[in-house]
């Protein structure tokens, strides 16, 4: 790799002989080498921070930049997961409620009750009788006085009926039976609200999808275009290293160093507003789930989320920077 | 160490540069390039800093030629070169000794073979105790002594300087040639462009002449002139 002019090919030779041949160009060691590679990689990453802070303004709105664009889809991604936390309890699991006839002998639903329960589609059977019923919509709707105006209870009994599986051409053929039964006055399948949630976290979760892509697209190139900026400033010391024998990677190692920095603290910048937004909304999130009888809290970033964000981040100015580097460094030559 | 064979260079404009130039330079030999501004000396200054490639004929440095030298082995090349500008090419933003140092970083040296050798260049060129200095606040001559510097830094075999004496007064300017005089001493091939007749009368070195691109005089003129 490393071309020499063959100034040492007069391998043993006296000292005036070499003289006289001109002189004998420095060698330098692989591990020394490799030591001054890795040393060089400090040194850049340190100047790369030292850099960004030399200038703290533009380095900073740069940052910012990076940190609002990333904050939107991670805030998105964290809201989702606290969602789907919340509705976990709902498992997406079908139920099939039997309103029974008004008229119909409890003994009679009693042994219908027992009947499903030996079908193999039926998981399990809940029977609520009217008292029952009327007692928890009371306690739920807060109505308790009006209805303890009426003379008879309205309600009518039901059987809750989980079935055993949630293929949905079984869960209708399992409602058409239950419906054909001459103690049924009305089946409802409470699978429609089960998928329509589903299919909202779906659309949910390809919303912020898209929207982190379109978003992770500008970062890049909020990172290119600082890059090529910084390049541009850094034009004379380009060439002057070009000319002493740098290559193009020695070269491009300082800015893919200052790509690598705008990434990390817009990243870390991001991941203190997701913090700082769900630190807000922690309190009220908190009242609404009380005021629904749900033991739900906010969960804040965790360490994966805050690494992938870093992460994320760093990599995406690591990608914009070599972008601008690849363009711009080679276009800037000697003349 | 440097041999020139038919050396044609056309630019992309259509002008001529360099026209079949054949030249030869022995190791550790001593020669000015000179000649009218235009007649082809700064075209074949880079074609041997391999900054340009020549149109056609090929140009052998160092057992090496130029023609086959890939883009990626072109830092390699120049390594083992010195490069010395008119304007010194100094950065600004650093040190004398991180000047200096350049291309010692460059080419990966160890901290303390670059400290070591950063202050023997240094203090080749009597500018040790300004290592600290930015070269922004030295004198014009001072800067392009750390230009030197910086050019000997790597022990190149071939020292090559492009009007280094352009910005001088003649005092500072023969401090200069002495500088390089004594680099040729110790067996480095030390090739100067520069028009500064006199200055190159007073060295007694041979002198390659370039006029319109063509080489039309190479030889010693302290017996005969340069040019007319």
């Amino acid at each position: 790799m490393n071309q020499r002019i063959p100034s040492s090919s007069l391998p043993q030779q006296s000292v005036s002989e070499r003289r006289a041949a001109g002189a004998v160009t420095a060698r330098t060691g692989a591990g020394d080498r490799l030591r001054s590679w890795l040393g060089h990689h400090r040194e850049m990453s340190r100047e790369a921070w030292r850099r960004f802070f030399a200038s703290p303004m533009s380095s900073g709105m740069t940052a910012l930049v990076i940190a609002i664009a990333l904050a939107l889809p991670a805030a998105l991604q964290l809201g989702l997961t606290n969602f789907q936390r919340a509705v976990a309890g709902w498992d997406g699991q079908p139920q099939i409620s039997v309103f029974v006839h008004k008229r119909a002998k409890e003994a009679a639903v009693q042994s219908f009750a027992e009947e499903l329960r030996a079908n193999t589609l039926v998981a399990g059977v809940t029977y609520i009788s009217p008292e029952e019923a009327l007692a928890e919509f009371q306690q739920a709707s807060g109505l308790g006085d009006a209805l303890a105006g009426m003379d008879s209870n309205p309600l009518p009994a039901v059987l809750l009926v989980r079935p055993a599986g949630s293929d949905s051409a079984a869960l209708e053929a399992l409602a058409t039976k239950l419906r054909e039964s001459a103690l049924t006055d009305s089946v409802v399948l409470d699978m429609a609200w089960v998928q329509r949630l589903a299919q909202l976290t779906e659309l949910g979760r390809r919303l912020s999808l898209g929207l982190a892509c379109l978003l992770a697209l500008g970062v890049l190139l909020v990172v290119v275009n600082s890059i090529r900026l910084h390049i541009e400033n850094r034009r004379e010391e380009i060439l002057v290293v070009k000319l002493v024998g740098a290559t193009d990677a020695f070269v491009r190692r300082p800015f893919l160093y200052t790509g690598l920095c705008y990434g990390l603290a817009g990243g870390l910048i991001a991941w203190l507003l997701v913090s700082i937004g769900v630190w807000l909304l922690a309190g009220p999130v908190g009242g609404l789930a009380n005021l629904y009888g749900s033991g739900f809290r906010l969960q804040g970033p965790g360490f994966t989320y805050f690494a992938g964000l870093a992460g994320g981040a760093a990599l995406l100015g690591l990608s914009g920077a070599w972008m601008a580097v690849a363009r711009h460094i080679s276009a800037i030559q000697p003349r | 160490m440097i041999q020139f064979d038919n050396v044609n260079k056309r630019y992309e404009s259509g002008q001529d540069a360099l026209g079949r130039v054949s030249l030869e330079i022995e190791r550790a030999e001593m020669v000015f390039l000179t000649g009218h501004s235009g007649a082809g000396k700064s075209t074949l200054l880079k074609l041997l800093t391999a900054i340009e490639r020549p149109t056609r004929g090929s140009i052998i440095v160092g057992g090496q030629n130029l023609n086959r030298l890939r883009n990626s082995q072109i830092p390699y090349y120049r390594r083992n070169l010195g490069i010395v500008f008119q304007n010194h090419q100094l950065l600004f933003d650093r040190s004398v000794f991180d000047n200096v140092a350049l291309p010692l970083s460059v080419a990966g040296c160890s901290k303390r073979e670059v400290g070591r050798r950063v202050r023997a260049a240094l203090d080749k060129v009597g500018l040790l105790h300004k290592e600290k200095q930015n070269p922004i606040v030295l004198s014009g001559g001072e800067q392009q002594r750390v230009g030197i510097a910086r050019a000997v830094v790597n022990k190149p075999a071939l020292l090559v300087a492009d009007e280094p004496t352009g910005n001088l007064d003649p005092q500072l300017s023969e401090e200069i040639m002495q500088l390089f005089r004594q680099f040729n001493a110790v067996g480095v091939t030390v090739l100067i462009a520069s028009h500064d007749l006199e200055l190159i009368a007073r060295m007694q070195q041979r002198v390659l002449t370039l006029q319109a691109g063509q080489l039309i005089y190479d030889g010693y003129p302290s017996r005969e002139p340069a040019y007319s």
